[in-house]
């Protein structure tokens, strides 16, 4: 689970640069390897070298709960990390509410967080294309944030927590139908380097 | 504060001159005026038909019945034969003529072929490379001269144009030609808005991973950050005399509306609602803001008075309405209406309170008015595809511009400019 969490990092933090993750697989394994984005260029080397002391340092702060972790049977292991390899959100129509099937991720990222004081979660919300641009950013916006409530509930800080929002633009689905709307109204937790 | 790791964002500055759209137009309103554009005299010399692009501004007014010259060719009024002009009521000839080098000059004259009349007789001079600008102010002369109205065809528009992960804030001639990037970048743009000189434009970029909003000088490209605060700063509009802008900040709440001077200073927040308020917009007079809420639970038009206080509600069609924009006289007001799955644009009168659907396409969102009121620009959709697209006024007569490449979003019509 702790090389799991150092991989996620890892891969948020490409995440962030192109912000354009995919999906979070639902396997928890190897989450970790797919989301480079295509506009990481040549100053990528600076900013992933920090990212990769930064990572370690939280290898470190992870591995001294190592005992702790080792008290928790294999199973919920897994659920776990599965819960934790899923970072995205969704909502229905006109809806900021955290939804009952989303609670669970939320909690163990929000646990995550509490267990890791060092960590820091930018969320990022978004809206399907209907409405207009800027309402969509609003909506976005309220997303975001409820999502960092629910996040602070399961143990997350305030301070651990930014919210942003890009509205209609990034849509994860481009076709004009209920099944691609569905897929947008999302928000996405990822992880970043703190200061 | 978190600091988000940004690499490069891929920002250019360019200003590169872009393929030509492609234009459509349809409808026609009651009451036209018929009128001819005699292909002009002397147009080999500037190889465009400049006689066509002054016909296609007149046309999409929805004010004027172009009728084919049918290969008569007079070029002054004294090569006119009247008997062969029936049904025509107005008459546009010219002559080009070549000056020193790259130096053009066009006369032109407007006659009235009923009574036998000269309206205008006017020559104009430019270099060779500007004669589409000089077509545009024919047809700016010949529209004002006939409705008494100030013409809007030498005016500029702004857009984004989104094409394969890039995307682009665009300054274009008021029919779509003449293209110039302002801004390159690999992050979204959005809802750009023209100072009232038309010398700058507010708007906002992802360029640092979330929405902050930029002011940038169209003639030495330089540009300034207005709002970078926490959060979501979005949703720019400038107040009548260019002095302070409206917009939207999240850092305090949920998406809220502020009013700030121009150089950033003196923020106050204007409005306290429990729900989203966006998409500000003054009124000509400078005094209140339309915006769109959905304190009322879905999203609405709201009118607010400047310093604060109560906002009315002024909008009641079934659906959620968007985007709302003052005519230039500041009595009626353009929005968009998401109703049945389909978007469309509405004008809606202050003291009558009578809507108009000006479209019903399906498509189509942010509307403008031309800065004479007489023409809606907006978005709209073609084969799944963002175009621009105009509507006269009174919904008769309708324009679509296709762009080479690209999706087209966000547009916004430039003032008129001195």
């Amino acid at each position: 689970m702790n090389k799991l969490i150092l991989g996620m990092i890892s891969a948020t933090l490409l995440a962030a640069c192109s912000s354009t993750a995919p999906k979070a697989p639902s396997a928890p394994a190897a989450s970790s390897s797919t989301s480079a984005g295509g506009d990481v260029g040549a100053s990528a080397t600076a900013a992933q070298i920090k990212a990769a002391e930064d990572a370690a340092k939280l290898q470190a702060a992870a591995d001294a709960q190592k005992d702790a972790q080792h008290s928790v049977d294999a199973a919920a292991t897994q659920s776990d990390a599965a819960r934790l390899a899923n970072r995205t959100v969704y909502f229905p129509t006109n809806v900021d509410t955290l939804q009952d099937a989303d609670k669970d991720v939320v909690m163990a990222h929000g646990t995550t967080l509490g267990k890791l004081p060092q960590a820091k979660v930018r969320v990022d919300g978004y809206a399907d294309e209907r409405g207009s641009s800027e309402f969509n950013l609003a909506l976005g916006q309220r997303r975001a944030k409820s999502t960092k409530q629910a996040l602070i509930l399961s143990g997350a800080k305030d301070a651990q927590i930014s919210t942003s929002s890009y509205g209609e633009e990034k849509p994860v689905a481009t076709g004009h139908d209920e099944a691609a709307w569905a897929q947008n109204r999302r928000a996405e937790i990822n992880y970043v380097v703190g200061q | 504060m978190v600091r988000v790791v940004f690499l490069i964002f891929g920002i250019l500055f360019a200003l590169t001159a872009r393929a030509e759209l492609a234009i459509e137009i349809t409808g026609a309103g009651d009451n036209q005026t018929p009128i001819s554009v005699v292909r002009f005299a002397g147009d080999e010399l500037v190889s465009k038909n400049l006689a066509e692009v002054v016909a296609n501004d007149l046309k999409r007014t929805g004010l004027f019945k172009l009728i084919d010259a049918s290969g008569r060719v007079p070029h002054d009024a004294s090569e006119v034969r009247y008997p062969e002009w029936l049904g025509v009521e107005m008459l546009l000839l010219g002559r080009i003529n070549t000056d020193h080098g790259d130096e053009l000059s066009v006369s032109f004259t407007l006659l009235d072929a009923v009574r036998r009349s000269e309206l205008l007789h006017v020559t104009l001079s430019t270099n060779k490379t500007q004669m589409r600008a000089l077509a545009h102010q024919i047809a700016d002369r010949v529209y004002e001269r006939l409705t008494g109205a100030p013409g809007v065809f030498s005016t500029r528009i702004a857009y984004v144009n989104r094409h394969q992960g890039s995307y682009r804030l665009v300054v274009a001639d008021s029919d779509g030609y003449g293209e110039q990037d302002l801004l390159i970048s690999k992050e979204p743009i959005m809802s750009p808005a023209w100072s009232p000189d038309g010398s700058k434009i507010a708007y906002v970029s992802f360029e640092q991973h979330r929405a902050m909003v930029f002011i940038q000088t169209l003639s030495t490209k330089q540009r300034v950050l207005l709002a970078g605060f926490s959060g979501s700063n979005s949703a720019p509009a400038w107040s009548p005399d260019g002095k302070q802008l409206a917009l939207v900040l999240t850092r305090d709440d949920f998406s809220q509306l502020y009013l700030v001077n121009a150089d950033g200073s003196n923020l106050r927040r204007i409005t306290f609602s429990n729900a989203i308020d966006t998409e500000p917009t003054f009124a000509p007079d400078g005094q209140s803001l339309l915006f769109t809420s959905d304190r009322g639970g879905s999203p609405q038009i709201y009118r607010v008075a400047i310093d604060g206080g109560a906002a009315q509600r002024q909008t009641f069609e079934s659906g959620q309405a968007f985007s709302p924009r003052f005519s230039p006289d500041g009595k009626a007001f353009v929005y968009s209406l998401y109703s049945g799955g389909i978007f469309s644009i509405l004008v809606q009168d202050f003291e009558s309170k009578q809507v108009q659907f000006l479209t019903t396409n399906g498509r189509d969102r942010k509307p403008s008015f031309s800065p004479n009121g007489r023409l809606v620009l907006f978005a709209t959709e073609t084969m799944g595809r963002g175009i621009l697209a105009t509507v006269s006024i009174d919904g008769k007569v309708k324009q679509k511009m296709v762009a080479q490449g690209g999706e087209i979003r966000e547009p916004v019509w430039g003032p008129f400019v001195k």
